[in-house]
């Protein structure tokens, strides 16, 4: 039998979390839910698991703190020490209140910008990159349910239509993948 | 439901006042300070702080009407109690400020009125360019007004607030409008008031000195110690099982603010530091000096707690939902903000009899006024539900989620 992709299209989000919640309490893996916005407590119940985009954040800057600091010891210390309003660069640590503002600046550089590419990156978002969006209207004002069988072993697409049947679906799109 | 001053709490804050008036006591008696300098500049360090964190709250209060913010609706009980400690932190200014008029103590220079007469050898030409703005007259009748537009504020607020518990429909709705247009009011008051009264009350100290940003710095520091205040209150009220709807989401969004308070503290302190670090002109540096080389261990401490502490254990989701770790955290920043008022008074006022650095003299009269602030929070907080009965938003802030 060959693998089908199946599409239930809501007007609501909140009906569509009842459904979603049907679908998982049925033993059903929802594959993805596509929102023209983000649907507050829709994560727990598809079970997606917690973002580490904060981690990656705090990596990128922290990288940015060490490349600014580094960059700095090498530009004002190291390779051409110059007296600036009477403070002579002898060590970084002397006249680290003068580089702070640079360093602080560099952080938040490589951190939003880390994060906001590692987001494009991680959701094949980015500029130029195909859209993976199963129905164009989710990016107005419908949402969907996305459940594949080749997840779901033993499921029927009839049998997951009857579920949903009854929690505000108001179309059920099946598709061969 | 009401809440009920649970007896080890009474008995607690017993204790900090016992301990605290004893601790006072004896360092007021072993106090051979020139005029009680030293325990006169404790008492505004400890009156400030606490009216700090009471006009803190005061401000956020005013701030969430202001945005009509929902999440907070849950919670405003708790800030309302903070702000019932302002008419007390008031007459306590008001006592130090008088006291100082009347030459009982000497922490404000200024007050001097032999430094602006051209034929006493205490002229001094800087103190008289200043006394436009720098005299008796025109600083009581600031002080007075903040210290009025304060109390008062605190109380409309506070009654509107119990009346929208007896209200429905469209009056309740039309008292929202209300509160949010008299917040929006209060925050041009606070705005500038903010600042003057950090002039006033602790710029003023060192009267030759003087820094654009302080009253920014000062007003930083007042909120965050609020925040934090306010976060303590509601984690210790929960887990007395009162607040039952505040969930894990509220408790995240308090500790941001703790978080963002915390940097917005550090941004202005450093760069209030950096400025004059850098340009190193002597009549600015030496409030600098007298802090760096008197009192390096002090300054430097207070200033990683407040920053550093925060920022490292503050940053990440779990940190801010677990109690016990919100908590701990609290309590050290906020110990940093008391330290913080203490450089920012002391070596000014009490200056080389704040050789010793702090003694039991500060930690005694800390305890003392924190007894005090328990108490009168309280039994502010024992008037009235602890949840609003009836506000628009009160259905919306149940169901914060983040």
């Amino acid at each position: 039998m060959a693998n089908k992709v199946i599409y239930a299209v809501y007007d609501d989000p909140e009906q569509l979390k009842d459904g979603a919640r049907k679908l998982v309490s049925a033993g059903i893996r929802v594959k993805d839910v596509f929102s023209p916005f983000p649907i507050h407590g829709i994560d727990p119940i598809i079970g997606v698991k917690r973002t580490r985009l904060a981690i990656a954040s705090f990596m990128f800057g922290i990288t940015g703190t060490c490349l600014a600091l580094l960059g700095i010891w090498y530009f004002n210390i190291f390779d051409w020490p110059m007296n600036i309003g009477g403070k002579p660069s002898q060590a970084l640590y002397k006249n680290l209140p003068a580089f702070i503002p640079v360093t602080f600046e560099f952080t938040v550089l490589c951190a939003a910008h880390g994060m906001a590419i590692t987001y494009l990156i991680r959701n094949k978002t980015l500029p130029g990159m195909p859209a993976r969006n199963p129905d164009p209207r989710t990016t107005d004002d419908k949402f969907i349910i996305e459940v594949r069988t080749a997840d779901n072993h033993g499921h029927e697409p009839q049998g997951i239509e009857g579920l949903l049947q009854g929690t505000g679906m108001v179309e059920f799109n099946e598709r061969a993948c | 439901m009401n809440f009920t001053i649970s007896k080890r709490a009474r008995t607690l804050s017993m204790a900090l006042i016992g301990i605290g008036a004893v601790a006072t006591l004896y360092g007021v008696l072993t106090d051979h300070s020139e005029h009680h300098q030293r325990t006169w500049s404790a008492l505004l360090v400890n009156g400030f702080f606490y009216l700090g964190i009471g006009l803190g709250a005061l401000f956020f209060y005013a701030l969430q009407n202001a945005t009509e913010t929902a999440w907070s609706v849950l919670v405003k009980r708790v800030y309302e109690g903070i702000m019932s400690w302002i008419p007390i932190g008031a007459v306590v200014m008001i006592i130090v400020l008088a006291a100082g008029s009347m030459h009982i103590h000497h922490i404000y220079h200024w007050m001097d009125s032999s430094l602006y007469d051209p034929a006493d050898p205490n002229y001094d030409p800087i103190m008289a360019g200043k006394r436009a703005f720098l005299n008796q007259p025109f600083f009581w009748i600031r002080t007075l007004a903040y210290l009025a537009t304060f109390v008062f504020a605190a109380s409309w607020f506070r009654k509107q607030s119990l009346r929208m518990d007896q209200e429905t429909g469209d009056s309740l709705v039309r008292r929202m409008l209300m509160n949010y247009r008299r917040s929006a009011l209060f925050l041009v008051f606070f705005a500038v008031f903010s600042s003057t009264l950090a002039w006033d009350w602790l710029m003023s100290i060192d009267a030759h000195w003087f820094s654009t940003l302080y009253g920014w710095y000062v007003f930083s520091g007042m909120w965050v110690s609020a925040m934090i205040t306010g976060v303590i209150m509601v984690l210790y009220l929960k887990r007395k099982g009162y607040l039952p709807q505040v969930n894990n989401s509220h408790i995240q969004d308090m500790g941001k603010w703790v978080f963002a308070i915390s940097f917005l503290w550090s941004y202005l302190y450093f760069s209030q530091f950096m400025l004059i670090w850098y340009s190193n002109i002597p009549e600015e540096v030496t409030y600098f000096q007298d802090r760096i080389n008197e009192h390096p261990v002090l300054m430097w401490v207070t200033f990683f707690i407040n920053f550093a502490v925060p920022m490292v254990l503050l940053m990440s989701r779990d940190a801010k939902r677990n109690p016990r770790f919100l908590i701990g955290v609290g309590t050290v920043v906020f110990i940093g903000h008391w330290l913080d008022v203490n450089m920012m008074v002391m070596p000014g006022a009490a200056g080389h009899d704040f050789h010793h650095g702090l003694g039991l003299l500060d930690v005694g009269m800390f305890a003392l006024f924190l007894g005090l602030f328990i108490t009168v929070v309280f039994n502010a907080l024992a008037k009235a539900p602890l949840t609003p009965v009836n506000h628009p938003y009160l259905e919306e802030s149940v169901h914060h989620q983040i």
